[in-house]
């Protein structure tokens, strides 16, 4: 059962890939989806087995080990199955969500040629996704981690003839390469440490730890602090949290379908999962969660700025992912994982929803992103448009949708750990919630009311999409509806089936004190929320001459939000322009001074010589006598020499000359 | 255990075939065909019974295997001695598979001289073979300057318009390391008064003798990884080599530096090899930076490849002297890796070469529309040699680091910076080349991979997906050995005697400087 929940969809991609031309494009369309709804009905009875299983399920928590990877000395590295509490809700959410998307593309892409690679390619995606939640050790998680960037290199490049697709998907997968280079060097610590990356053995082990110190770079640090901020660099690559979030939104080059399940759903919070998967590692590293609470708060707060002034319709909600990551983290970094679970799973539907409904947008308006070109089509796309709605309030986090669940948990979290730190992301998460409350009604309002700004036949030609792309709209739906309502009790209530699994110190429970902090800090964000959102219906619907009158006023922080803060422009001046002028520095200083002194100041010299040598070749035999007498003498007065030397002759002599060159 | 001589079989079943060549006679055509088929027959023949050794092989033993020893020099006791053990017994199996892959390659690309061609290959694979295979240090030496002949002249005669200076360069940089180390192999001679490379093992040397021998040692192997700052013969070999020329020059010379530093450096001189290590992991460290960032600029596909290669030679000097077992199995598995990697990526390179006589990356662009199986296989190997997991790329690459990481975590951390620049490198390669608009005709043009292709290519594919795998069935095999290495290096450095310990090399080391 468990190998099937997670090779089904390896079986998909290779069929579909290596045979797609054979089977057609409906064949390939049928491998992979069949794949992934095995594996997502497998994930849903191992879900109900390990969590309402009850005594009879002994065992559970379970691993199950395929094969040996590779053994090194004292490493040792098996291919296996880790089937826990946070594995398996990780599983039904990314196999859910996929299965969703995966169906939704058959629709979305239909007038696309390579749809085989494309199924393909999703379903690679899902089994590296899947192979990332179930690893039981720090490199197998590598793999899965690699894996799912791989497929999402192919997938935001997957239209290849586009030069934007191709530098984003570059980008993507260098950024995160970044990212990975810190999660490489923090698996390498982590095993220096413990001499292990068996996440049981180092769980075990890390109690043990707190006292221990380890050098780095030169300098003595706390040992785990150093292994866990490591490891959090790579998570912050792969969730795009500030700092290392570049890629995200230029990853909207790929097709709508892989923003949503890729770049919303499920690959972006990875990161979230390693944080909350390690956290029997995090809670003895006191600095290492300041660190992720405050980064967190941040990038919650800067994407939210970026996300109210932006107008690709992808790239809004892409700035939404980010901010809603940033949640995530901050509350992984008071030590509500639970919550942060809980909130990456309500995400996870809300957020794969609006993405699929900018995609049935945009499909509708003929491939329009840009909202500036939209407007006034909500009575021809009328599910859509009601489905985005759903999704939107779930996001700003009006009660009863299952945003509100989640986010007000963390909020809560943040302000019951007491600390500046969890302070201050509090109040950085309370201005993003405005923030993100306004931006989902700037959305709304743009896309679908007012009068129409697109041209007539665009217009005109706007269409509903068909059922295949709009029933797994719906399922989604549903989850964004309900998953809070149901899910609230067993990730943050009073009956949280976590076990084991999210380690949390006593004096760090702040999902238990979250149940318990004031009621003004429990009404704020939802105040909040619909302050936003009537924000956004005075700018947007009622005076739409005054987003321009507010842009006029507030024209040099504008500048800044709607042009991203500038980080591209720094990175690029940063790291891209340095590098290629060092590799080109270094390519010519190869030319000149390595062969220049090398080979080839070798041959010069040569010729000299030679040129040199051939004056002695003269002719006149008394010269060449004369050489041979020189000749002659020096080799006997070196053999005398070396006699009195004695026995060891050449490498003492050696060592002398050279010893009395150096005085 | 085996009970014929297979190892000699081996090493001389190639000249053999050399022999079959030279009697065969008729008009050029005739002649260029059947060499061609002596040639593969030959080349096949000898990896199928390579492959044979490779299943008789005691995986659990440290122990040299399938020995045979001969008097050979019996006044000066130099033996023909040779056989294997889990460090040399891939690297054998490499050369045997990468060779019959080459006159594969050559089939149609090769058509000026073909006879001599073959047997410059055959030649070359019996030098490479005996090299791995050697356990008499003259027997080495002789086999490990003999691959140079045979590659000069494949170079030489068949390679591009520059040939003739790629050639000698190739020729001047390896042979002035060789002089020196043929030098330090005399001196050891006459110190221990044998020249049997396990005798050499185990009779330790002084300590200020041994720098001076590591050295030596060093000046030859360094040249034939090849280490910053004597890379650069490297690039200018591989632009003018022909293809195959170009693959076993990546898959299999390469190598025997490496090998040479696991069969000579860190056994026979451990206390050099303790105190010059950190040198050598910093001069590994600046060629992975250097040498990727001097890819990420390249506008010839071939130097690129080259560049990056002595990039993941970093890897494995950098493994091999951080003496740990991961650094050395590591490196082991990086080079095999590598091997097989940098062969096919080369080997893709001559696809696209053969078709439009160009290696400039800018002439090609939007392959995969008109050779969509071509950029499958090349996008794999892209990958691998980006260092995916899932690929053998990762594994060698990973293992390097880590045992990097162990020993100093500066060096780790700055090596470590080469994932982020090697995926740089080849993503901008791949992305120029296949993906984009297709702005040249020609290049529009070509022809998918034909069965030639596929037949050579696809194996090594497997293989790439294979060792990244389940690359525990050769990792098993090589761990004995590599224990015993670093049993031998460790005991090395607990027996030297007090008092000539590093502090007189240092001041050697200062007045040098001085």
């Amino acid at each position: 059962m468990e190998i099937v929940a997670v090779f089904a969809p390896l079986v998909g991609f290779l069929l579909a890939f290596l045979f797609g031309k054979n089977m057609g494009d409906k064949g390939a369309q049928f491998v992979t989806c069949s794949g992934i709804i095995v594996a997502a009905i497998c994930s849903c009875i191992l879900f109900i087995e390990v969590l309402f299983g009850g005594a009879d399920h002994a065992g559970d928590p379970r691993t199950i080990t395929l094969m040996t990877w590779f053994n090194s000395g004292t490493l040792a590295v098996d291919w296996a199955l880790r089937i826990d509490q946070l594995s398996i809700i990780m599983m039904c959410v990314v196999t859910i969500v996929s299965s969703c998307v995966h169906v939704y593309s058959v629709g979305y892409m239909s007038h696309d040629k390579n749809k085989a690679r494309f199924m393909s390619y999703l379903s690679l995606f899902s089994f590296a996704m899947l192979m990332l939640v179930t690893s039981d050790n720090l490199i197998q998680l590598f793999f899965g981690w690699e894996g799912v960037g791989v497929a999402s290199y192919l997938l935001i490049g997957f239209w290849n003839h586009k030069d934007s697709a191709n530098a984003a998907s570059i980008k993507a997968f260098l950024v995160n390469r970044v990212g990975d280079f810190g999660l490489a060097l923090g698996i390498f610590a982590t095993f220096f440490l413990f001499g292990t990356v068996q996440l049981d053995e180092l769980f075990a082990a890390a109690p043990d730890a707190t006292e221990r110190m380890m050098n780095f770079f030169g300098f003595e640090f706390h040992a785990l602090t150093v292994v866990c901020l490591l490891l959090f660099m790579g998570a912050m690559g792969k969730s795009a949290q500030l700092g290392l979030h570049t890629w995200l939104p230029d990853a909207m080059e790929g097709p709508t379908p892989v923003s949503a399940l890729i770049h919303a759903a499920t690959m972006v919070t990875a990161g979230v999962f390693l944080v909350a998967r390690l956290s029997p590692m995090f809670e003895y590293a006191p600095m290492a969660l300041m660190v992720v609470t405050v980064v967190g708060g941040l990038t919650a707060f800067v994407a939210a700025t970026i996300g109210m002034t932006q107008f690709d319709i992808k790239r809004v909600i892409a700035y939404s992912t980010m901010s809603q990551l940033g949640y995530m983290f901050f509350a992984l970094g008071v030590s509500a994982y639970g919550a942060a679970i809980f909130h990456l799973a309500t995400h996870a539907f809300f957020k794969a929803l609006l993405f699929l409904g900018a995609g049935s947008v945009i499909h509708a308006m003929s491939d329009e992103q840009d909202m500036r070109k939209m407007g006034g089509i909500w009575k021809k796309i009328p599910t859509t448009y009601t489905l985005m709605w759903i999704g939107s309030l779930a996001l700003a986090g009006v009660p009863f949708f299952s945003g509100y669940y989640s986010k007000d948990m963390i909020l809560e979290a943040a302000y019951a750990d007491h600390s500046w730190f969890g302070e201050l992301a509090f109040w950085l998460g309370i201005a993003a919630a405005v923030m993100t409350a306004f931006y989902s009604a700037r959305l709304l309002f743009m896309t679908f009311h007012g009068k129409t700004r697109a041209d007539k036949e665009t217009f005109d030609h706007a269409h509903e999409s068909p059922p295949i792309m709009l029933v797994p709209l719906m399922i989604l739906a549903a989850g964004a509806i309900f998953a809070g309502y149901f899910g609230y009790e067993m990730f943050v209530g009073h009956h949280q089936i976590w076990g084991e699994t999210l380690k949390v110190l006593p004096a760090n429970d702040t999902v238990t004190a979250a149940h318990h902090v004031p009621l003004w800090v429990k009404k704020l964000p939802i105040v909040m929320g619909v302050v936003g959102l009537f924000m956004g219906w005075l700018f947007y619907n009622k005076f739409v001459s005054a987003p321009e009158k507010a842009v006029k006023i507030f024209k040099p922080i504008h500048k800044l939000f709607f042009n991203k803060w500038f980080f591209d422009e720094l990175y690029h001046k940063l790291f891209i322009v340095p590098s290629l002028w060092f590799g080109k520095v270094f390519f010519k200083s190869d030319k000149h001074i390595v062969d220049g002194l090398g080979p080839d100041g070798f041959a010069k010299a040569s010729y000299g010589f030679g040129g040199l040598l051939s004056r002695f070749q003269s002719g006149y035999v008394f010269q060449y006598a004369f050489i041979m007498m020189l000749g002659l003498i020096g080799l006997i007065s070196w053999f005398f020499i070396k006699m009195d030397l004695g026995v060891e002759p050449v490498t003492d002599a050696v060592v002398e000359t050279t010893k009395k060159v150096g005085e | 255990m085996i009970d014929f001589a297979i190892l000699s079989l081996l090493i001389f079943l190639p000249l053999v075939g050399v022999a079959f060549i030279l009697l065969i006679r008729g008009d050029e055509n005739r002649v260029a065909r059947n060499s061609r088929y002596v040639a593969l027959y030959t080349t096949i023949f000898t990896f199928i019974l390579s492959i044979y050794m490779l299943i008789k092989f005691d995986g659990t033993s440290a122990e040299f295997q399938f020995v045979e020893k001969h008097d050979w020099l019996p006044s000066l006791g130099i033996q023909y001695h040779v056989g294997v053990d889990g460090i040399s017994l891939f690297f054998v199996i490499l050369a045997t598979l990468l060779t019959p892959i080459c006159i594969l390659a050559s089939w149609n690309s090769i058509k000026m001289r073909v006879k001599e061609y073959m047997i410059a290959f055959l030649v070359l694979e019996t030098f490479m073979i005996g090299t791995f295979c050697a356990l008499d240090a003259v027997l080495f030496y002789v086999f490990f300057e003999g691959v140079l002949i045979p590659m000069f002249i494949i170079i030489g005669v068949w390679g591009g318009p520059r040939r003739i200076y790629s050639a000698f360069k190739l020729f001047l940089y390896t042979l002035l390391g060789s002089v020196l180390m043929l030098v330090a192999l005399l001196a050891l001679y006459l110190e221990v008064g044998s020249s049997d490379i396990p005798t050499l093992m185990a009779s330790p040397v002084a300590q200020n003798m041994q720098i001076w021998l590591w050295l030596a040692f060093f000046a030859s192997f360094a040249v034939k990884m090849p280490m910053w700052p004597v890379h650069t013969w490297l690039p200018d070999a591989h632009v003018e080599a022909p293809t195959a020329g170009s693959v076993i020059l990546a898959g299999v010379l390469l190598k025997m530096g490496g090998y040479g530093f696991l069969r000579f450096s860190l056994p026979m001189f451990p206390e050099a090899t303790e105190f010059f290590a950190p040198m050598v992991m910093w001069l590994s460290v600046i060629a992975i930076i250097y040498t990727s960032l001097v890819a990420l600029v390249q506008e010839d596909m071939k130097k690129l490849i080259a560049y990056s290669s002595v990039a993941h030679m970093g890897f494995v000097t950098l493994g091999i002297f951080s003496a740990t077992t991961q650094g050395v199995e590591g490196g082991i598995f990086q080079m095999l890796s590598h091997g097989i990697i940098s062969a096919a990526l080369f080997l893709c390179v001559g696809v696209v070469y053969d078709r439009l006589h160009t290696r400039e990356i800018s002439r090609y662009g939007g392959l995969v529309k008109n050779m969509p199986k071509y950029a499958t296989v090349f996008m794999i190997l892209m990958l691998g040699s980006v260092g995916l997991p899932g690929t053998s790329g990762f594994v060698g690459e990973f293992l390097t680091l880590m045992g990097a990481f162990q020993v100093d975590t500066v060096v780790a951390v700055f090596a470590t910076t080469g994932v982020v620049l090697g995926a740089a490198y080849m993503l901008v390669l791949y992305r120029r080349v296949v993906f984009g608009t297709q702005k040249n005709d020609d290049a529009a043009a070509m022809k998918d991979m034909n069965k030639l292709e596929y037949s050579y290519l696809i194996p090594l594919v497997l293989l790439v997906l294979w060792l990244g795998i389940a690359p525990s069935y050769v990792m098993d095999k090589v761990a004995p050995s590599v224990e015993k290495l670093i049993g031998q290096y460790e005991s090395g450095l607990k027996a030297k005697p007090e008092g000539t310990d590093l502090a007189t090399a240092k001041q050697i080391k200062i007045g040098n400087a001085e």
